[in-house]
């Protein structure tokens, strides 16, 4: 086999400048796609952390029917403290389970005392939403990154247009499920920065200061946000969770609480499977690259080479032989793309990284673009490229095989 | 014993609708170590007779038995192995691999189709390397050798692997005389040496007395066949 590479490389390098071409367009083709692949895929990720560790959470549960009419926040949909303590005892035995926190959910008016504005609020418990939601205390702008009863986190957007800093009273008011109007005064503990996505721009304040505003004499939570401690295993523990949650029956048979992942709640799941889509293309693009211009190039080889191929055929070389000398020559140039698109894609990505790019997501801004490749990516591109071109000089190699010897030989 | 036996071998090639009789029933035997020369004008057949006795074309009619082995029952595999174990080839043009050194163009045979072990290869190789005077150039590439010299090469690559038949089809016609009579002593001489048949189509009247047996051939048809020195003809 050693003689056969050997013999193709020779051929290759014989036409240098030709070779070369093929080999750096393979290269391009190789280096955009991992480029693409690391930028895209990094954005993506961030984008996904950011949503899922700043606001959402990996999963939600809810009371069945709480998601259909999530946008009115209603209050009559909650999951009461029945409910909420075979949850909290499944997620407690769950092993992928980081955190979780309960939230009541709802919409009030906020008065700075001279102005009034509609706000919807979380209320929670701070150490188990922000071990839920790490990067919440993240996006306090000023004040502290911690909430206490009868204080507020209040949206920066909000915050801003009402005139409201850190340190000022304000009032909440609230009605409950039964109708009853209830405030309460709070005092303004952080201004924070608004988040792309459901519930970017909500506020937040204790969970019993939500359960005393609410006036609720008996436990209705509206979501419970979980944590997963490995996003990989996503889709494994929701179906796993999902499972569970499902037997839970309410005496109608029908199931009493629904699950549901980031992906269904937020929008951007959309984007994140459009970037999906466009990296498939881009792969596609490459495969029709590599496809095409390794084709090319081996279709001009044995075409040069008829009277050597009936030269090599006439004295005794096996039909296998000839085409496996046209097979490595298409294998070599794929190796070749691969290898140099991966050394000088790597080089890329990590100038990108040292060159510290900042975008803005929404409303979040000066966010560093931090890329990573994944071997697993750079094997799967590899891997893509090899087999195309290997699969690109087939029909050349089988040409050459089946050539007769006698009229290659009469080839001028 | 007859190496090669042809008894009424037809060759017919189709060019659209017309059809043109290359060989025409011809019948003849070459005998193990004669050294066997077909000669004509252009056009004659003896290309089309040396491809069917090389197995790279199969006759349309007749029999055709080189080294005891009817060559239209071999397919394009079994064609290809009896070659390159019974056979060896010399052309008109060399027909050197350009990536491949000298030695490594003599080795080819022995590599790539015989799996030789590398130091009975290396061997073989130097033998016949030295035996056609080109051991001195062998790590030359053959755009680096004069064409006397490739076409010696090409002739140490036609015996690497001890072949009982060496065809040559037309080995001198791109040869100056004096290189061309060189290319056929040297082929008679290792002959001598090694045992092996040869076989070459010549038109080149100065390099047909060095046959030792000469068919003539024309229009397709065996005119003559001449025993010229110490051959046998039949």
């Amino acid at each position: 086999m050693s003689n056969i590479f050997k013999i193709a490389l020779r051929n290759l390098l014989r036409y240098k400048r030709r070779t070369l071409l093929t080999a750096t367009l393979v290269t391009l083709g190789v280096v955009f796609v991992l480029v693409f692949t690391a930028v895209s895929g990094s954005f993506k990720q961030m984008m996904i952390s950011q949503i899922t560790d700043s606001m959402m959470g990996h999963l939600q549960i809810h009371r069945k029917g709480y998601v259909a009419a999530i946008d009115t926040l209603p209050l009559n949909l909650g999951i009461k403290q029945q409910g909420y303590e075979k949850i909290e005892a499944l997620l407690k035995q769950e092993q992928g389970i980081a955190a979780y926190s309960p939230r009541i959910k709802f919409g009030g008016m906020f008065s700075n005392f001279m102005e009034t504005t509609n706000i919807r609020l979380n209320g929670v418990f701070p150490e188990k939403e922000f071990a839920t939601v790490p990067l919440l205390p993240e996006r306090v702008n000023s004040g502290r990154k911690s909430l206490q009863r009868g204080e507020i986190m209040v949206p920066e957007l909000l915050a801003r247009g009402m005139n409201v800093k850190v340190g000022d009273t304000v009032v909440i008011v609230a009605t409950n499920q039964s109708g009853s109007v209830n405030g309460k005064q709070f005092l303004v503990s952080a201004i924070l920065e608004s988040a792309s996505g459901p519930g970017g721009r909500d506020g937040y304040l204790h969970f019993d200061d939500a359960v005393e505003l609410l006036r609720m004499e008996q436990l209705e939570i509206s979501e419970v946000a979980v944590r997963l401690k490995q996003f990989g295993k996503l889709h494994k523990l929701e179906n796993k969770l999902r499972g569970q949650l499902e037997a839970q029956k309410n005496p109608k048979g029908k199931p009493v609480f629904e699950l549901h992942s980031w992906e269904a709640l937020s929008p951007f799941a959309k984007i994140a499977k459009m970037l999906d889509l466009m990296t498939l293309f881009i792969k596609i693009m490459l495969v029709s690259i590599v496809l095409i211009s390794i084709m090319n190039v081996m279709m001009m080889a044995v075409f040069e080479r008829v009277r050597e191929i009936g030269t090599i055929a006439a004295i005794g070389t096996p039909p296998s032989t000839i085409r496996s000398l046209f097979l490595v020559e298409g294998l070599c140039l794929g190796l070749f793309g691969a290898v140099a698109g991966t050394v000088i894609g790597s080089l890329i990505i990590l100038i990108i990284n040292l060159s510290n790019i900042t975008f803005s997501f929404g409303q979040q801004t000066g966010l560093i673009l931090k890329t990573s490749l994944v071997p697993g990516d750079i094997l799967m591109v590899s891997i893509i490229v090899v087999v195309v071109s290997v699969l690109a000089t087939l029909q050349p190699a089988i040409k050459a095989s089946k050539m007769r010897p006698i009229d290659a030989l009469r080839h001028v | 014993m007859a190496l090669v036996i042809a008894e009424q071998v037809s060759k017919t090639y189709h060019t659209g609708e017309t059809e043109v009789e290359a060989l025409k029933g011809i019948s003849f035997s070459i005998e193990t170590g004669s050294f066997v020369s077909f000669v004509g004008p252009s056009g004659s057949g003896k290309t089309t007779l040396l491809n069917l006795i090389g197995c790279l074309d199969a006759p349309s009619g007749g029999c055709l038995k080189v080294v005891g082995t009817d060559v239209a029952t071999l397919d394009r595999t079994q064609g290809a192995a009896f070659r390159g174990s019974e056979m060896g080839f010399i052309f008109q043009d060399f027909n050197l691999l350009p990536v491949l050194s000298v030695f490594e163009n003599v080795e080819y045979p022995l590599l790539m189709i015989q799996k030789t072990p590398e130091a009975e290869r290396r061997k073989r190789v130097m033998a016949l390397l030295e035996a056609v005077g080109m051991a001195d150039q062998a790590l030359k590439r053959p755009d680096q050798i004069s064409g006397g010299q490739k076409q010696r090469v090409a002739v140490a690559r036609a015996l690497v692997t001890n072949p009982k038949l060496v065809l040559a089809d037309e080995p001198t016609a791109n040869l100056d005389h004096a290189t061309a009579f060189m290319v056929i002593s040297l082929m008679k001489q290792l002959r001598d040496q090694f045992g092996t048949t040869f076989v070459f189509s010549t038109h080149d009247p100065r390099i047909v007395g060095e046959a030792e047996v000469l068919h003539t051939l024309e229009d397709g048809v065996l005119k003559n066949s001449e025993l010229m020195k110490g051959g046998t003809a039949q």
